[in-house]
């Protein structure tokens, strides 16, 4: 906390310690044609389509093998006798998404359970990045880098290609199984034909398209605008001075509750989308 | 530019009043029923919330984009 005081010292005005740290450690390629890090948040938008947000991506898959490497531990020392906390704190979370699973999905899918597991567990762990004092992740990657200037952004779903390339995803899984289980066919039928008959045609699909396109962006967007709005608001507290320990805390405890149901949200629906895409009318 | 930034700050305060507004509507309402409904039904209430939540994310999502465009409004604004 005490790093965000000096910052907030040497930058010029709020606006700019807000600013730095909304930019992102984007790689791709510069206007002169060559390759590399941009130095400013103009810079990064010149790159265009061909860019990759380094520190979303390094910490999101950081998380993802820390997911993994718990679960693998822990299910290589699972014992059917007295189990350890560890093992019973794994089972809750397992029996919690195996109760969600099968309270709200009908069809038969090995698929669906890991998914939601880990969209659960991953998006949780992305989430409690945001918990980590603001300044803390950036300074650590300027300390290291040895560039007191660098852009770092620390919560992974703050970054909306990271919510957008969930969503895609699931979007596309509900393709798929809309296609396998009720064939092309089956699949165009619910558009076109849904809810008022073949006569109306257009109506239908002007009816049945947007709402069909809109899953996967409020899926993307309501994860993104919560923590975007919630980490600009640690920001902004941090920019109060010494006040800012106790508005930190409420803010933080607040936050628990959202960063647990906008992962809990995140795999609730998709397994209620997947459980649409597998059920015919 | 400063008329943009004016005015940009005019429609963050009126994204997050509106914003505020509708969402307090409709969990009021959502949360009222969803007490009035577990008080009548109590062995119901585990399953309600699910629903409750649910719902919630649907209420929620609209107007925390809309605090979320405010927020680049104030701080990131795109058309200055």
């Amino acid at each position: 906390m005490a790093t965000s005081h000096e910052t907030v010292e040497t930058a010029q005005t709020a606006a700019d310690y807000v600013g730095h740290h909304l930019g992102f450690l984007t790689f791709g390629q510069h206007a002169d044609g060559s390759w590399g890090f941009a130095h400013s948040i103009d810079e990064a938008r010149e790159m265009g389509f061909w860019a990759i947000n380094v520190d979303s991506m390094l910490i999101s898959v950081l998380l993802g093998i820390i997911f993994v490497a718990v679960f693998r531990f822990g299910i290589k020392n699972a014992t059917s006798g007295k189990p350890s906390g560890f093992q019973n704190f794994l089972e809750i979370i397992v029996e919690f998404v195996q109760s969600n699973v099968k309270n709200s999905f009908y069809a038969k899918n090995e698929l669906i359970g890991p998914l939601a597991l880990t969209i659960f567990c991953w998006i949780f762990l992305m989430n409690t990045m945001d918990l980590v004092p603001v300044d803390w992740i950036p300074w650590l990657a300027q300390t290291v880098a040895g560039d007191s200037h660098l852009f770092f952004r620390a919560v992974p779903t703050a970054d909306l290609n990271i919510t957008l390339g969930f969503a895609i995803s699931v979007f596309f899984l509900i393709i798929f199984y809309s296609i396998k289980i009720k064939g092309l066919g089956g699949f165009l039928g619910e558009f076109a034909f849904h809810p008022f008959g073949k006569w109306a045609l257009p109506l239908n699909l002007i009816l049945e398209l947007p709402g069909f396109l809109a899953k996967p962006v409020s899926l993307a967007l309501r994860l993104y605008g919560n923590f975007f709005a919630g980490e600009l608001i640690f920001l902004v507290i941090a920019l109060v001075g010494y006040w800012q320990l106790p508005l930190h805390f409420g803010w933080s405890v607040f936050h628990i509750l959202v960063i647990t149901l906008q992962a809990y949200l995140f795999m609730m629906l998709t397994i209620v989308y997947l459980n649409q895409a597998h059920t015919t009318h | 530019m400063e008329t943009v930034q004016a005015f940009s700050l005019i429609a963050a305060a009126i994204i997050f009043g509106i914003c505020g507004a509708g969402t307090a509507v409709a969990f009021g309402n959502l949360g009222g029923k969803l007490i009035e409904s577990s008080a009548r039904q109590p062995e119901l209430a585990p399953k309600l919330q699910t629903q409750f939540f649910l719902v919630a994310a649907f209420v929620d999502v609209i107007s925390i984009i809309g605090v979320g465009m405010a927020f680049l409004f104030i701080f990131s604004n795109p058309f200055v």
